[in-house]
């Protein structure tokens, strides 16, 4: 379901001595099925822009569009689009209250009026999809390591089916192993269920890795919106708003100041290995 | 001068099931031994789980161990006597910046450790200045905590321990829970308080870049130490360090991906310039 | 957002007011709120004016700061106005429709306003001034001689400084899970009373798991700088009267005097 922002603004402490805008004039057309990474320095306004789209914060102005529909317009049922904007917040894990880990994914759907068969259905779905063994299942939450609670927290918020799922920074204080497990598992969504994904991070290298297309929040408005390639590319600007580019956009960018004959464009380290290969002649 | 030794130290914790009867025993560290010289920068590296969290609260003296025995500066944690001489000289910050202040003011929170320890008043602001200038946080010295970023809060939580005036600083993931700026910020300052005040610092984290500054880094895994030596040496081995489910730098990784397809270059690189300067003597 | 509601925020300065003993504030405010209530006298008020402007202007905090704790009470303060000019028997002054106001209405609703007014200023000048480590302090220092019943004063008095210093972080904990339930689809603001109920345990649970979490976190800080309980500490803000202290005391008998003699002849 595609989303269009339109001329987005939001004042928080409207109107007192601690009146901030944390978003400025956004403009923005999220197409179905889209990749999406949305980067910027903390207090840049990215967590506010996403608690927008599934109704959790209403706009001081502006409109949004999901699915061609007016979400301020009189009468939308703000409920019906938590049901298809899935919004997995930082931490997770810290929302998990069941007394077994079954029973909290089933919350969602359960929210959403589906039948009990319905309900459970998903919530094994959405467990499967995690990568949850079923000896965990009737465990209660606690009991669990940290990236296993994260686990069950999103699969909470899959149970849901959601169209479009945003998470927001997923791999915060995860070790290496499981970083890569919790990215995976969302590359491997996206490309199965089809669905508009966005992910909110600070890891460039995560970033690039994964996504079509990179939004750069800087103090509440958008400063860039493209392919990580193009974005990668304005690292000095970059770094100037508290951002980088990975560490290999810097390495190809120093040979070709060196005087290499190099494709600059290369985020990952595969396509900086081809680069760097081919400027050598090899 | 060694200021830490570790003894073949094992430390099992029971896992109670659901009636609180003894489930079973899990061994979080199996026949560790380590010494730890005066003044060096000491990394650790470890997955979640493999027990570096659980070594780090042995060295202040948090967790006793079930065999074998520690001793910082020369006094065993295993005596009830030695104890807060050994919280004195092994100062510990942890992970979460929320969760270890204290004070409703930064300049009262950097007072408590010294007030614990019966110091005189005015000794005490002497201490506060001392160490909220050498985080870099003196002009928020009357600001609430709650207002500052994570990187700011931890700064405090480390001038906190510096007004003890330890020998030794432990931070377990001091950086887990900060954006990257946060991270740099507080890696600077732990840098400096090793370089210029000849702090031993003992840095717990699984963030890669953190490590290549330390003198000497530590793996473990499943509780035991598995490897050992200086930064380039640990990255060296990529392969190795994968099977023990950590990182490299993203540029360690690219050397290394070089170098299997055929490029002389030397593994263990660790930073852009270094990789940079290498490539172009192949040209 | 949650986190900005100054809950008696603290408002730094280098005033007389500030550097006052927390003990010497508190006997003062407890003083000024208990003088409010004796007389209902101008003149009386007029010495309290006095007293409070004075305060106010040693305390070098910006008024802007002292009426913000206004604002929280003028919806009450406007009931309890008009319903004491319009329900208070005596001489009639006005009559609209059915309702009457009296002489002794309007002075009660007068009386009243000074009093709501000067009590929020009075209490609110002594949280500006005043840390809430001072605060605890200074009832932990006053309160001292209980400690002789066993009364474990330090204790009690650490319990509440952490208090404190986490109510703004629980608070905003408790909105961070109040929204990750709501984008699951939980509902905290329909149905019955026992519906509601109800649905606060998607809410309660984790916030009760997570200030357990926070305890024994900080426990472990706590230990690790080398706390062991209230025998040893020394204060880095030891609470010791100073000449000032002593002079407001006499102030405050001054101001006590006056106000009853005023109260009671004039």
């Amino acid at each position: 379901m595609p989303v269009k922002i339109e001329n987005l603004n939001y004042i928080y402490n409207e109107d007192t001595a601690f009146e901030k805008k944390a978003l400025e004039n956004i403009d923005l057309e999220l197409p179905d099925g889209q990749f999406i990474g949305i980067i910027g320095h903390t207090g840049s306004g990215k967590s506010t822009l996403i608690q927008h789209l599934n109704g959790l914060i209403k706009a001081t102005s502006g409109t949004i569009f999901y699915n061609g529909e007016n979400i301020y317009r009189d009468g939308y049922k703000m409920r019906e689009l938590r049901n298809q904007v899935g919004l997995v917040f930082q931490y997770p894990e810290h929302q998990l209250f069941e007394v077994d880990v079954f029973s909290d994914v089933c919350f969602g759907p359960k929210n959403q009026g589906l039948s009990p068969e319905e309900v459970e259905a998903r919530a094994y779905e959405a467990l499967r999809q995690v990568g949850l063994k079923e000896k965990y299942y009737k465990k209660s939450p606690f009991e669990l390591s940290g990236g296993q609670k994260r686990r069950v927290a999103i699969a909470g918020i899959l149970a849901m089916h959601p169209q479009v799922l945003i998470l927001d920074e997923p791999t915060a204080g995860l070790d290496p192993r499981g970083r890569d497990d919790i990215l995976n598992q969302i590359a491997k969504l996206h490309k199965e269920r089809k669905i508009t994904v966005i992910l909110v991070s600070h890891s460039m290298e995560d970033i690039a890795k994964y996504v079509e297309r990179i939004i750069v929040m800087n103090a509440g408005t958008v400063m860039y919106d493209g392919v990580p390639k193009d974005i990668f590319g304005h690292y000095k600007e970059l770094e100037e708003i508290g951002l980088a580019a990975p560490q290999v956009t810097y390495v190809v960018k120093a040979l070709e100041e060196k005087g290499f004959d190099i494709d600059t464009t290369a985020t990952t380290v595969e396509e900086a290995k081809a680069a760097i290969l081919q400027a050598l002649g090899k | 001068m060694g200021i830490i030794k570790v003894n073949k130290i094992s430390y099992d914790y029971i896992k109670y099931g659901e009636e609180g009867k003894a489930e079973s025993t899990i061994r979080a560290i199996d026949g560790v031994d380590l010494h730890i010289q005066r003044g060096d920068f000491v990394a650790i590296l470890g997955h979640n789980g493999s027990g570096k969290s659980t070594l780090a609260k042995h060295i202040n003296a948090i967790l006793l161990p079930t065999e074998g025995t520690l001793f910082v500066d020369g006094k065993d944690t295993g005596q009830e006597k030695n104890l807060w001489d050994i919280r004195q000289t092994a100062g510990m910050v942890f992970q979460n910046p929320d969760n270890q202040i204290i004070g409703t003011v930064v300049e009262e929170d950097v007072g408590f450790g010294p007030e614990n320890m019966g110091v005189p008043s005015k000794e005490i602001w002497e201490r506060v200045e001392e160490s909220l200038r050498s985080v870099g946080m003196w002009e928020y010295r009357t600001h609430s905590p709650n207002k500052l970023s994570g990187g700011q809060k931890q700064r405090v939580a480390i001038a906190g321990v510096v007004a003890m005036h330890p020998k030794c600083i432990v931070l377990d993931e001091p950086t887990a829970m900060l954006d990257p700026t946060g991270r740099k910020e507080v890696i600077r300052t732990i840098r400096a308080l090793n370089q210029v005040e000849d702090v031993t610092v003992i840095l717990i984290t699984h963030y890669m870049e953190e490590v290549i500054y330390a003198d000497k880094v530590i793996v473990m895994d499943e509780g035991k130490v598995v490897m050992q030596g200086t930064p380039r040496e640990i990255f060296s081995q990529v392969d190795k360090l994968k099977e023990f489910r950590l990182d490299v730098p993203q540029v360690t990784l690219l050397t290394h991906e070089l170098k299997n397809a055929g490029l002389e270059l030397p593994e263990g690189i660790l930073s852009v310039d270094e990789l940079v300067e290498k490539i172009c003597l192949l040209k | 957002m949650l986190r900005d509601i100054t809950l008696g925020q603290y408002y730094p300065a280098d005033s007389v007011i500030h550097r006052l003993d927390p003990r010497t504030k508190l006997v003062g405010t407890l003083v000024f709120l208990i003088s409010l209530f004796l007389y209902d006298s101008f003149l009386c008020y007029a010495l309290a004016t006095v007293l409070l402007l004075a305060a106010v202007r040693a305390s070098r905090v910006p008024l802007k700061f002292i009426m913000k704790g206004m604002k929280s009470i003028l919806f009450l303060l406007m009931i309890t106005v008009v319903f004491s000019i319009f329900t208070t028997p005596g001489e009639e002054i006005l009559h609209i429709w059915k309702l009457t106001v009296t002489r002794e209405g309007l002075l009660k609703a007068v009386f009243m306003t000074i009093r709501l007014t000067y009590l929020i200023i009075g209490s609110s000048l002594m949280t500006l001034t005043t840390t809430p480590n001072q605060l605890t302090d200074g009832m932990e220092k006053g309160l001292g001689p209980l400690k002789r019943l066993h009364v474990p004063v330090h204790e009690l008095a650490m319990m509440m400084s952490i208090a404190l210093r986490f109510i703004p972080i629980l608070l905003e904990e408790t909105d961070k899970i109040m929204k990750a339930q709501m984008a699951r689809g939980a509902d905290f603001e329909s149905g019955g009373l026992i519906k509601k109920a109800k649905s606060l345990v998607p809410l309660l649970v984790p916030l009760f798991i997570s200030a357990f979490r926070r305890a024994g976190d900080l426990a472990m800080a706590m230990e690790a700088r080398g706390y062991r309980g209230g025998e040893g500490r020394t204060k880095m803000k030891p609470l010791v009267y100073q000449t000032r202290d002593y002079l407001t005391y006499l102030l405050l008998v001054g101001y006590l005097v006056c106000f009853c003699l005023i109260g009671v002849y004039l």
